[in-house]
């Protein structure tokens, strides 16, 4: 790249409570090139962004366009300064015309008809210069969602947008249209446009990029060309290498199959199909563990298999009580009461309710057990006798089941839902990033409880997204990829190995 | 029968008028994403400014420029709380409700002694009727003549300032830049802060647009309809203001229409109160005061099309984290 960079981030903090999103975050992006930023979910992307469209404050670090120093305080200013970001979630009115959209914020005058009219010339000019073709008199809400993003991207580049920002812009697409934005997007830069690209999935990035950055845990980890990297690289650089915490534990000795999934396929609410004919079991006795970037329907089967999500098609078996899936939909209750655990990937939203006591937490999902009733009314004081053991044999600190879980730290937080789901004794338990967010005190203990769990011949199945918690914990490794299981390896495979699966560059059981 | 029909189609007209002043004013409010359950005391705290102004000063123009401005204060209470301070907007709504009930009767009783009126207005005090040009020579002409003379002709100007806020108030909403972002903010606010637009003071600004029209609708009540303010005249008005509101489903003419449905109802509750109806025998006047909910939940329950409120309404807009 030569000359004055379109962008250059210098420093970058930014803090919301106690997460640090964006740890002095560098960041040089060249003029009319395409610039893709890769990392997981919540690795502090779409905050370094929305910073840089003035949608939130750094707390320090400059902000440089075109070689000036500037101020972004809002998004008025970002635009002025000719940035233009197409949000994840559009930022569309969905009963107003393509339009009304478009000049939303740039009418130009206090009466609308003038604009408008400018407006309708002006997109018919972009759409000669880039093949932006849409009907400016449709309604959003009857567009596709391809089109509906082409709105997005007319709205920036009608505010004259030299910069665009594009936010996991493929999510919402199928890969046809994700091909057509490519293409668009090839030709945006070579008309001199500069297009930032956000995104976790390193087949775009290889695809379309021209220089990529990654960012891991809120600091960006390194700047590579794209043409001298390699998907296996970036996939390991994204999940990183942490502090690989050895886990004591002899080989498993696995016993009957305890659950079995066969040709399971969820649809997602955009209707999306995010896990695809997906089987596997899990025996008494192992840790299965699930490898994968985030993003390519761990989540969604773990929530199948809990109960939260409806599946389309498949058939579940848990200790050889038979489902399917596909015409029975399942309730967390009746699952729980089939003998399955479940830890959830994320405990604020779904593993508890942080404004409760701690005592209250611990009976959540099983408050119906007739040990801590007494006919309709809750038996607090039996509720309480189990909280007070669950935090001495789990050493949560502070050790008082008054305390509302809000007020315990991410450890204790996850140790109160461990060992809920633990001691009233699963079958199987689905665990989902079970150290997420959490202390290395406290991994360490989640991790050797989930070992003891397993040599009580309890069947577990893992899904992690730090690839050493797997390798460390499984005792099979399963690597899912655009919601399939890709591949299936022991718990010693080679690290470059499983990146490249986790990549999805190859496979073998597509 | 066509004279009785000319006289509660123009009683209809003066109770709609309120109503409709009343129900742009939720419009304004409504399509900005704040939901406003405090139409009602809004109205009675501007009915009881403009009463007392008018009386104090015997000037109509000016008792109504005190109900706007005790109407834009409580309106101005309300966008603290649900837009700078993010409230439950129900709650704010209803307070304001309770506040402008309570105060108004205080205030009129300590003020005036009148129990909780003010005292009656008389000659400029009060908004006088308007005889539009030629009405006393139109009034012979069949049909269009009493059509004219005593339907059009001889109200007080603001019920013509009301039915003139409708085309006015599309206008607004569709052909000016203050309506698009209006329109957009209640429907996707975080559309409008990336383009770069403030939410805040968006909705400030429709929430006094807000006020203006709930405090001419108030002292319409007290010194155009009436001679004085009474206490509690609004008698659930704003709430059959907001019934309109859903049952135009936002929209200005159909407010138009809505409001003079219930006017008409209002009208012909009056009008048939006491007297038998062949072969139905005597309605009861609560029936009707009835009706123009039992519609609106009628159309809320789907069975006349479908009411779909601006997306963002009751929401308070807070940038949320990635």
């Amino acid at each position: 790249m030569t000359g004055t960079p379109a962008i250059e981030l210098r420093k970058i903090n930014k803090r919301f409570g106690s997460v640090h999103a964006n740890k002095d975050i560098d960041l040089v992006v060249g003029k009319g090139s395409i610039h893709g930023i890769i990392g997981e979910n919540g690795a502090g992307k779409s905050t370094l962004m929305s910073i840089l469209y003035g949608f939130y404050q750094a707390d320090s670090g400059d902000i440089l366009v075109d070689g000036k120093k500037v101020a972004v305080p809002d998004s008025k200013t970002a635009i002025s300064l000719g940035i233009g970001m197409v949000h994840q979630h559009f930022m569309l009115v969905d009963n107003f015309t393509v339009l009304e959209n478009v000049v939303l914020g740039a009418e130009g005058a206090a009466l609308l008809s003038g604009g408008v009219s400018k407006a309708r010339k002006e997109l018919a000019r972009l759409e000669s210069d880039y093949g932006l073709k849409v009907d400016p008199d449709a309604l959003i809400e009857d567009l596709p969602v391809g089109l509906q993003q082409r709105v997005e991207i007319l709205k920036a580049l009608f505010r004259g947008a030299d910069i665009l920002i594009l936010d996991e812009p493929t999510g919402v697409l199928t890969p046809a249209e994700a091909d057509h934005l490519f293409r668009i997007l090839e030709v945006l830069r070579d008309q001199g446009k500069t297009v930032l690209l956000i995104t976790h999935k390193l087949r775009e990035i290889m695809a379309i990029t021209d220089t990529v950055s990654v960012m891991r845990r809120g600091e960006m980890v390194a700047t590579r060309k794209t043409s001298e990297t390699s998907m296996a690289e970036l996939a390991e650089l994204m999940v990183g290498r942490s502090v690989l915490l050895q886990v004591e534990k002899q080989p498993a000795k696995p016993g009957k199959t305890v659950m079995k999934v066969d040709s399971l396929d969820v649809i997602d609410s955009r209707g999306v199909k995010v896990v695809k004919d997906v089987s596997f079991e899990v025996r008494a006795g192992e840790i299965v563990g699930i490898a994968g970037v985030s993003g390519n329907g761990q989540s969604e089967l773990l929530e199948t298999l809990a109960g939260i999500r409806k599946a389309s098609k498949g058939t579940l078996w848990i200790d050889g009580d038979q489902t399917n899936l596909g015409e029975t939909r399942i309730d967390p209750a009746e699952m729980r009461g089939k003998g399955l655990g479940h830890v959830p990937e994320d405990r604020h939203r779904m593993g508890l309710i942080t404004k409760f006591a701690e005592y209250e937490n611990a009976i959540l999902g099983y408050h119906n057990d007739p040990k801590y009733a007494k006919g309709p009314f809750l038996d607090i004081p039996a509720i309480k006798q189990t909280a007070k053991a669950e935090i001495e044999k789990y050493d949560i600190r502070p050790p008082n089941c008054q305390l509302k879980t809000a007020n315990f730290s991410g450890g204790n937080q996850q140790k109160v839902v461990l060992a809920r789901e633990i001691e009233h004794d699963p079958t199987v338990l689905l665990v989902g990033q079970p150290t997420r967010g959490v202390d290395i005190g406290a991994i360490e203990f989640i991790h050797k409880r989930l070992v003891e769990l397993r040599d009580a011949g309890k069947g577990i199945l893992l899904v992690s997204v730090e690839l050493d918690e797997i390798r460390s914990l499984a005792d099979r490794v399963l690597v899912m990829f655009d919601g399939k299981i890709v591949g299936e390896r022991g718990p010693e495979a080679d690290e470059g190995e499983l990146g490249l699966l986790m990549a999805g560059v190859e496979g073998d059981a597509r | 029968m066509f004279d009785t029909l000319i006289l509660i189609l123009d009683s209809t007209v003066r109770l709609s008028a309120p109503l409709l002043l009343a129900c742009l004013a939720g419009l304004y409010s409504e399509r900005s994403g704040v939901v406003d359950i405090g139409l009602e005391g809004k109205m009675l705290g501007a009915a009881f400014g403009a009463g007392a102004v008018a009386y104090l000063t015997a000037n109509a123009w000016l008792g109504l420029l005190a109900g706007t401005g005790v109407a834009v204060g409580l309106a101005l209470v309300h966008g603290f709380a649900s837009i700078t301070n993010r409230g439950n907007q129900i709650v704010s709504g209803v307070a304001i409700n309770f506040l402008a009930l309570g105060l108004t009767a205080l205030l009129g009783q300590t003020w005036f002694r009148q129990g909780g009126r003010t005292p009656s207005l008389s000659g400029g005090g009060r908004f006088g009727n308007i005889e539009l040009p030629f009405a006393a020579e139109m009034a012979h002409v069949p049909v269009i003549g009493p059509i004219y003379s005593e339907l059009i002709s001889g109200h007080n100007i603001l019920v013509y300032i009301a039915f003139a806020m409708v085309p006015l108030t599309w206008w607004i909403l569709f052909r000016t830049r203050f309506g698009l972002r209006l329109r957009a903010v209640g429907e996707n606010p975080a559309a409008v802060d990336t383009a770069g637009i403030s939410v805040t003071w968006l909705r400030y600004r429709a929430v006094i647009a807000c006020g203006i029209l709930c405090g001419i609708a108030g002292s319409y009540l007290s010194i155009a309809q009436s001679s004085g303010f009474i206490k509690d005249m609004t008698a659930g008005r704003g709430y059959i203001a907001l019934a309109a509101l859903i049952f135009a489903k936002w929209k200005p003419g159909n407010a138009m229409w809505a409001c003079l449905l219930f006017g008409f109802l209002d009208a012909l509750a009056i009008r048939l109160q006491g007297q038998e109806i062949p072969g139905i025998g005597q309605v009861p006047v609560q029936f009707f005061q009835a009706l123009p909910y039992i519609l609106t939940v009628i159309l809320l329950a789907g069975f006349i099309g479908k009411a779909i409120p601006p997306k963002a309404s009751g929401v308070p807009y807070l940038k949320e984290r990635t």
